[in-house]
């Protein structure tokens, strides 16, 4: 993975650079020994790492635009970053960076049941969000896997998404306003606690744009009343195509469940050595969960349970209270781990139109004895998010590069039937060379045009996203 | 100007010497947009609908009746419910997809399900330089990239010309019952809308229709939930009035198409207004405006209102915005931004638009 040569002068300037920023920090507030600064060398993905310049860590929003003033009146690159738990390596450090986190910022600073929003400072994690909430029963819909730990400054960075996402949208659809401070220190509120933009939709390119437009300090986010309850259904297939198709049949049916998780055969056998789940061996495993009311959910179920019967399934399990839905959700929630406890891995997350899940699972199937790596698949069925988990040993020369192939053949099989490079992670360093596989020059123009308007020095987080000879031209300027 | 493909468009756009006025329908003219008039009319046609994936994309000249009948066919639809602007607005023609798109057009569900950007995928269109580019595209969770979709929408022609859209379309309903409270002041009604809105049993509608003195709230699902649902949503408002339940579907859908069509204010002279604001707000804000007539949205976040003159000056420093859908008022059309949203604003369309040719006048 290239990453920029670090600017020569900023380094030399180091000093001078952490004299003015500790004049407008708490002395707790700042760190530039590399004792310190080494544990911001990585994100999730840890197989790169370089310490930063500096890091800071500032509790206020008055205190991230001093900063960001700072860096950008001696030319500082800053990267911003939540609680680095990104898989795309969207908070890596460059050497002559500063970190700016935002993992101090955890306050909740307006709950509104009335009108059902939250304002909350944005290093607030996602899952402690609906925690301020849920004793008043409400809750804040998108769920990440990594919801304990994330922040939701990363989550509108990255437009996170979650198992729930079919009915309930992506971080983009629950978002209501923010507080951003752009890289000159600029301090300004877009959208609010009202509906939709009256001018662009300025919100909606910030969501999603990985730090790269300015820092969020704050956010008001959109607060749902939970569901009376809800529950899933197991159902095992001899085929991927059958699976796809019960899928299909689901929807068609005008049922919207909150979730379709889909698993094949290599994910089950690793999941249930590691879970012991008691899930069926089989090609392909769904679990399907509906919300509503006890009445409603059985009416539901009834419906999906006929038409999964009508495929012959290897396996049908209805919960019938909480113990069981735990126990359907347990080796789905535990894959990843169950993958980990096999081999290092590595997680992609391309999406697909729902109709090429066959093609593309079998492609994958033939690419993996090509490869000589195993693969498990792990997949938001109903929105076509696929997690393909290559395996790989970190400790044997040449695996990792070999991997990264595979998973790029992967994620240019997933382009090539209609879908896009990353459904939820984001693009990082990870994807962010395979970009031009997807958009065409013109396209990715006007997409750093976006950036040239809200970053036209190109210092925040400017070497991810897109290809480093796109961006040249703009971080040399 | 009528262009037959993208290739024609990009010319076009490059060629141009003058300002062009962008044309889906003609059926929303909102802005005062100037120039020569370009039709989006010759680039029709849905180009993909796979109802098993809920996806489908069509040219942006597509009619958007067009559209809903192929949806109907499969029993689907467009969620988000966008407005006819045309009994309002005095306008007659097709509305398009594209127009829908490019005035982010939606309607009384949007306050469950979302809005009309909330639905999109994708896009293609040509920048002002006569760029063709696209962005997002068919699948339902994307996060390549930036989200240029959402920034086109609603970006009335600003920015670019929409040559295609991708939507995610939903199932729907088997049935629709509305629950109705009768008498209800603005206040209470908002009061009683934010109670059903905070109920688990997910109202897809919530008005208020002072001149009728109805209050009202939309249930849909299949027919023993909405049963359901009506009986314990009743129990929900309890507190604020008895509520009747009109459980006849097609007779709950043309409420709600009154609703969203703001068909009240149809025929009525003056300006119309269309206010966006924090709900629980609206009653108070509406006491200001010196309306003559109001209806209440979103559960309270969207009003309309008959007023005529600067309203955003009676209405004081309010948060929110308000858009002047109809009639000369010698204000902004759009609510005016802070400096620096105004200035990221001016910036984006001076990339995206360098000559300013794209609907001149019609936003900042």
């Amino acid at each position: 993975m290239q990453m920029p040569q670090p600017n020569a002068g900023v380094l030399s300037r180091k000093d001078q650079i952490v004299a003015r920023l500790a004049a407008v920090l708490p002395p707790d507030a700042l760190m530039s020994d590399i004792a310190e600064t080494r544990a911001y060398e990585c994100d999730a993905l840890t197989a790169y790492r370089c310490p930063p310049l500096a890091v800071v860590l500032p509790s206020t929003t008055e205190q991230v635009s001093a900063v960001l003033k700072i860096c950008h009146d001696m030319g500082v690159p800053v990267v911003p970053r939540g609680s680095g738990t990104s898989l795309a390596g969207g908070a890596l450090p460059t050497a002559d960076c500063v970190i700016l986190g935002v993992a101090r910022m955890t306050q909740v600073i307006e709950t509104n049941y009335p009108d059902r929003y939250i304002r909350v400072q944005t290093g607030r994690t996602n899952l402690s969000v609906t925690g301020a909430v849920e004793a008043d029963g409400f809750f804040y819909a998108p769920d990440p896997s990594s919801q304990l730990a994330c922040a939701i400054a990363g989550n509108i960075a990255m437009n996170s998404g979650g198992a729930h996402c079919l009915k309930y949208g992506v971080t983009t659809n629950n978002l209501l306003g923010v507080t951003l401070v752009t890289m000159d220190g600029t301090v300004m509120d877009i959208g609010g606690a009202h509906m939709d933009a009256g001018g662009l939709d300025l919100l909606g390119v910030i969501c999603g744009s990985e730090g790269q437009l300015g820092v969020v300090t704050e956010a008001t986010l959109r607060i749902l009343p939970k569901p009376e309850g809800a529950r899933p259904v197991l159902m095992g297939y001899d085929s991927s195509e059958v699976a796809g198709q019960v899928v299909t049949d689901i929807i068609k049916a005008g049922i919207l469940p909150v979730a379709i998780e889909f698993m094949d055969r290599p994910c089950i056998e690793a999941t249930e050595a590691f879970a012991k789940a008691g899930y069926p061996i089989c090609e392909a495993l769904l679990i399907v969960e509906v919300e509503g009311s006890p009445a409603e959910i059985d009416a539901q179920l009834a419906l999906i349970m006929q038409i999964a019967r009508s495929h012959n399934p290897v396996e049908l399990r209805e919960a019938k209270d909480a113990d069981e839905a735990g126990r359907i959700w347990l080796g789905r929630k535990s894959a990843f781990g169950a993958m980990g406890q096999i081999n290092d891995y590595m997680c992609l997350d391309g999406t697909i139109p729902v109709s090429a899940l066959p093609y593309v699972l079998r492609r994958i199937g033939e690419m993996s004895k090509e490869y000589g790596l195993g693969v498990g698949n792990v997949f938001h069925a109903g929105d076509g998010n696929m997690h393909p988990l290559i395996l790989f040993d970190a400790n044997k020369p040449g695996d990792l590069e070999l991997c990264e192939a595979f998973g790029a053949d992967i994620l240019r099989l997933c382009v090539e039937v209609g879908g896009c490079l990353t459904g939820e992670h984001g693009v990082g360093i990870e994807k962010r060379d395979l970009m031009h596989v997807q958009f065409a020059t013109a396209d990715l123009e006007a997409q750093m045009a976006v950036k040239d308007v809200f970053d036209p020095g190109w210092l925040l987080n400017a070497a991810k996203v897109f290809p480093l000879d796109s961006s040249a031209p703009r971080r040399a300027a | 100007m009528t262009p037959k493909n993208e290739q024609d468009l990009a010319r076009m756009v490059a060629e141009a010497d003058g300002p062009l006025r962008i044309m889906g329908g003609g059926t929303r003219p909102i802005g005062r947009a100037t120039g020569a008039a370009l039709s989006l009319a010759g680039m029709a046609g849905i180009t993909l609908y796979e109802p098993g994936a809920l996806t489908l994309v069509a040219k942006a000249g597509t009619p958007l009746a067009e559209v809903q009948a192929r949806l109907a066919a499969e029993n689907q639809r467009l969620a988000f419910e966008p407005m006819d602007h045309r009994a309002l607005l005095g306008t007659s023609g097709e509305p398009t997809i594209g127009g829908m798109v490019a005035a982010n057009v939606s309607g009384p569900r949007r306050i469950t399900v979302g809005a009309c950007r909330d639905f999109m995928l994708g896009v293609r269109f040509v920048d002002g330089a006569g760029n063709i580019i696209k962005n997002g595209g068919r699948v339902m969770k994307n996060v390549t990239g930036y989200d240029l979709v959402k920034l086109l929408c609603g970006s009335y022609g600003t920015l670019g010309v929409l040559t295609e859209v991708s939507l995610k379309v939903l199932p729907d309903v088997q049935t629709q019952a509305t629950l109705v409270l009768d008498g209800l002041d603005d206040a209470t009604a908002v009061a009683a809308l934010a109670a059903a809105m905070s109920s688990p049993f997910e109202v897809t509608g919530a008005a208020h229709d002072p001149a009728a003195g109805r209050t009202m709230l939309r249930l849909e699902g299949f027919a023993a939930s909405v049963a359901y649902r009506a009986q314990a949503l009743a129990g929900v408002v309890a507190p604020f009035g008895s509520a009747t339940v009109l459980d006849d579907k097609a007779a709950s859908a043309a409420l709600w198409a009154a609703i969203r069509d703001v068909t009240a204010f149809a025929g009525q002279q003056g300006c119309v207004w269309r206010l966006s604001v924090k709900a629980s707000d609206a009653p108070a804000l509406v006491a200001k405006a010196g309306a003559r007539a109001v209806v209440y949205d979103w559960a309270g976040g969207l009003v309309w209102l008959l007023a005529d003159g600067d309203l955003r000056t009676r209405l004081g420093d309010f948060k929110g915005h308000a858009t002047l859908i109809r009639g000369q008022a010698h204000v902004p059309v759009f609510q005016p931004e802070s400096a620096p949203v105004a200035a990221l604003s001016a910036g984006l369309r001076a990339k995206f638009d360098p000559r300013g040719i794209f609907n001149p006048g019609m936003i900042g």
